[in-house]
């Protein structure tokens, strides 16, 4: 019957509306099991291409009658391959283009909520890899916080809104993506800042981020306050927008928390780690709504699509949060960590500025999921 | 080793390398060796797991200058 291309942006839809699919993953089994397209009424089916060269006659009678087919590879060489084959078989059936290569780069806007005099805030959801990116846009200027290696994506949605990007924040050194940060800032003249007990290695200029650091967008008094909050890393820094965003960076996520060991001290962390999420939030207003700079788990997301939760809430739910003992504490952000995220020592070298990758090599070290949470 | 036969599968995209590789390996003889070389990343694991799902031996790979060339011996 027929073949149709699908873009990651039409995958992304039916994640978001939670619509039903049936994906047939045509990589290695290797790889499936390490990452997948995820979605809460999703199905699938894993048969690597080469087990259907000889034709896909065996696999018919798997094959859904009343739902969408997606047939998904790592670049979509394969699954044009095999969908041609269903087709010829009189199936009609999808492909995504681009493979999971393009599902790793799609990024989704969705609005959080206003701000103050007309401004507004918005969370860029990576579902490929679980990164979230903010941008919050006030008096015809924006901030920009843990921005993707896409920057592109960035510049035209300040233009499409009419706004100047004027400061490009990073909580952390991130270890699982690469950082499109400093090169939005170099591409727009933007300021660019990073914490500096992160920075010791790099090679290149950066404005500190420092405890108490203020921003003001616009004519408007939008602040963009930063809070120093190690534990994921010694520099980790959060940010309080407009008195009532909580941005976490990678310190606390909805369902769980940072783990302390991706620059290589977890026990020396583990003390702040335990300040931060114990004593230092405690201290700000429950009503916050906390922003994190990853998801796990597509559970995390909300209704909208986007990955949001009261501080009061998570106190209440985050098991992260309600370990009494400080031993049982230690414990949990130590042993049985899952695996580091893919490349996470070379990551953090290119977010040095020390190594300069090809787009090819920037996409090969991002691949897999971000892993930047304790469990 | 006995190299029956050299596959240039240099510049291929997946799927074509295995494509190819099936069958030159399918013209060939148990016990021979099929000598491929290719350049896509992606055929490292593949070439692996599919050898193995037929039951075949990679019995030598190396890469050189960015190529990558496989040893495989027909199961």
């Amino acid at each position: 019957m027929a073949v149709t291309a699908w873009t990651a942006a039409q995958v992304a839809r039916k994640v978001i509306e939670n619509k039903e699919l049936f994906i047939l993953d045509v990589r290695n089994e290797d790889a499936f099991k390490d990452w997948k397209i995820d979605g809460h009424k999703f199905e699938y089916l894993n048969i690597p291409y080469f087990d259907l060269l000889d034709g896909v006659e065996e696999i018919l009678p798997q094959m859904p009658a009343d739902k969408e087919v997606l047939v998904v590879c790592a670049k979509e060489g394969s699954s044009i391959m095999v969908a041609e084959m269903l087709s010829d078989a009189g199936l009609d059936v999808g492909y995504l283009e681009g493979g999971m290569k393009s599902w790793s780069m799609y990024l989704e806007p969705i609005k959080v909520g206003d701000l103050d005099n007309g401004g507004e805030l918005y969370q860029f959801v990576r579902l490929g890899k679980g990164c979230l990116s903010y941008m919050a846009i006030s008096g015809g200027e924006a901030a920009i916080i843990d921005a993707v290696r896409f920057t592109d994506v960035f510049t035209n949605f300040a233009n499409e809104k009419g706004v100047e990007i004027k400061h490009v924040f990073d909580t952390h050194l991130h270890a699982d993506h690469i950082s499109g940060g400093r090169h939005i800032a170099e591409k727009t003249g933007a300021t660019y800042y990073l914490p500096p007990k992160d920075a010791e290695e790099v090679v290149f200029d950066y404005t500190a981020l420092e405890d108490g650091l203020t921003v003001n967008l616009g004519t408007s008094q939008i602040e963009v306050g930063a809070m120093y909050s190690p534990g994921h890393t010694i520099g980790s820094t959060s940010f309080v927008i407009d008195g009532k965003y909580l941005l976490t960076g990678d310190i606390l996520f909805i369902d769980s928390i940072g783990r302390p060991d991706l620059a290589g001290l977890a026990e020396d962390w583990v003390g702040d780690l335990r300040e931060t999420l114990y004593r230092r939030y405690r201290t700000l207003a429950e009503d916050l709504i906390v922003l994190p700079a990853h998801f796990m788990i597509i559970d995390e997301l909300n209704e909208d699509g986007t990955v949001a939760k009261r501080l009061e809430d998570l106190f209440a739910e985050n098991h992260g949060l309600n370990v009494e003992d400080e031993e049982q504490f230690r414990s949990m952000v130590t042993d049985n960590l899952p695996p580091q995220p893919n490349a996470y020592q070379e990551i953090r070298i290119v977010n040095m500025g020390k190594l300069t990758p090809s787009d090819e090599e920037q996409t090969e070290m991002e691949i897999g999921p971000n892993r930047c949470a304790v469990r | 080793m006995n190299i029956k036969q050299t596959l240039d599968a240099k510049g291929l995209a997946c799927p074509m390398p295995i494509v190819k590789t099936k069958k030159a390996i399918d013209t060939l003889n148990s016990g021979d060796v099929l000598e491929v070389l290719v350049t896509d990343k992606g055929a490292l694991n593949d070439f692996t797991a599919w050898a193995g799902a037929g039951g075949h031996t990679i019995v030598e790979q190396k890469e050189e200058a960015g190529v990558l060339y496989f040893y495989i011996q027909k199961a």
